[in-house]
């Protein structure tokens, strides 16, 4: 006799093996539209991938503490996949050398135009005080702007979305940005893309260019110690004003 | 794979072990990339076996932001409240951060450069 399909579901809904596969699952659709749109900006597989999950999750009434249960495996390699970085970084040495003072005046300015001005425009349109708090370390990786955040007193699980939703915007958005300012040096692109966007950004570099790759990862490490840094300087003036 | 998956492991570990130790804001690793990266300029250059590994993990590093991208759902309803000032704030600071950051770059970049290539 077989069992009805919601006894299989109750086991499946609670055991990880689901979480794992339909992340795997919805990230290889996202990645075959992605590429059949000729690696379009606009089909990011992130943003496809996230958006299937969010819809199946909801229809399903999964919770997303259970499916982390399985996602998790894949969450666990950012670590590794980030120490991983060094290497296309190496690999690019004589480029970073020769192009040393852009990277740091790039770095400077980049940062900083990132923190104020996300803090500045949502100030303007009315924020609450710990949202802007919240706004204040968006472009940099999630880790490090939850940690910020809280030092803070923003809110850090709002910025992790708000660190996601800077990484897809950068992502999808950047090549007409620079295509539009008649911009080439794949390495400036990269750098910038890695400031303005971390780790989605980064992403997007290395599926186009691997010296765009290689820029990015340097700015996201760069641009996280940096923020970390400046952000709480900042925030303390915010709160002195 | 195996040892090239270990050792990045393995520089991870030393990376969040010396994050915690020194109370850092840096996360473990972002410092453990730091240690890879001077041990890589020391070695002169990584093995085969640590470069096609790295390769593979890092064609699909967008698969590994989809789990915590999810997480969106949880936090669904503070967004609704204030997406107006959000999504301004969003759309208008990343542009501006990647055009300012790559125009500086490019002003920086031009300088010296056309005065030691001019003829």
């Amino acid at each position: 006799m077989t069992p009805p399909i919601s006894e299989i579901w109750v086991y499946l809904s609670a055991s990880p093996l689901l979480g794992l596969t339909i992340t795997l699952l919805a990230y290889q659709g996202a990645f075959w539209i992605y590429q059949r749109s000729g690696c379009n900006p606009l089909a990011n597989p992130v943003l496809i991938a996230v958006t299937v999950l969010v819809l199946f999750l909801t229809l399903t009434a999964t919770s997303y503490e259970t499916y982390f249960e399985g996602a998790k495996f894949v969450h666990f390699l950012l670590g590794p996949a980030t120490v991983a970085l060094a290497i296309p970084l190496y690999m690019q040495l004589h480029r970073v050398r020769a192009m040393l003072l852009p990277v740091i005046v790039g770095l400077f300015v980049g940062s900083l135009t990132a923190a104020v001005s996300a803090v500045l425009v949502g100030r303007l349109f009315g924020a609450s005080l710990s949202t802007q708090l919240s706004l204040a370390p968006k472009s940099v990786t999630t880790p490090i702007a939850m940690g910020i955040a809280e030092r803070i007193g923003g809110i850090p699980s709002l910025t992790a979305v708000l660190v996601i939703i800077t990484g897809i915007l950068g992502a999808v958005g950047a090549r007409y940005v620079f295509d539009a300012m008649k911009l080439r040096d794949p390495a400036i692109r990269g750098f910038a893309i890695g400031v303005a966007s971390h780790g989605i950004g980064t992403a997007r570099a290395f599926q186009v260019n691997e010296q765009s790759g290689a820029f990015a990862a340097l700015a996201m490490g760069l641009n996280g110690a940096l923020t970390a840094i400046l952000v709480p300087l900042l925030a303390s003036w915010l709160n002195a004003v | 794979m195996l040892s090239a998956l270990t050792q990045l492991l393995i520089f991870q570990l030393t990376g969040e072990i010396i994050a915690r130790g020194l109370n850092l804001p840096v996360p473990g690793p972002v410092i453990g990339m730091l240690l890879l990266f001077v041990a890589l300029v020391l070695r002169g250059g990584p093995g085969k076996e640590l470069q096609t590994t790295s390769q593979t993990l890092l064609q699909h590093l967008s698969l590994l932001f989809v789990p915590a991208g999810a997480g969106i759902m949880v936090h669904l309803h503070r967004v609704a409240d204030e997406w107006l000032p959000l999504l301004l704030s969003l759309l208008i600071s990343t542009l501006a951060t990647l055009v300012i950051t790559a125009l500086v770059m490019k002003l920086c970049q031009r300088s010296p450069a056309a005065s030691g290539d001019a003829p």
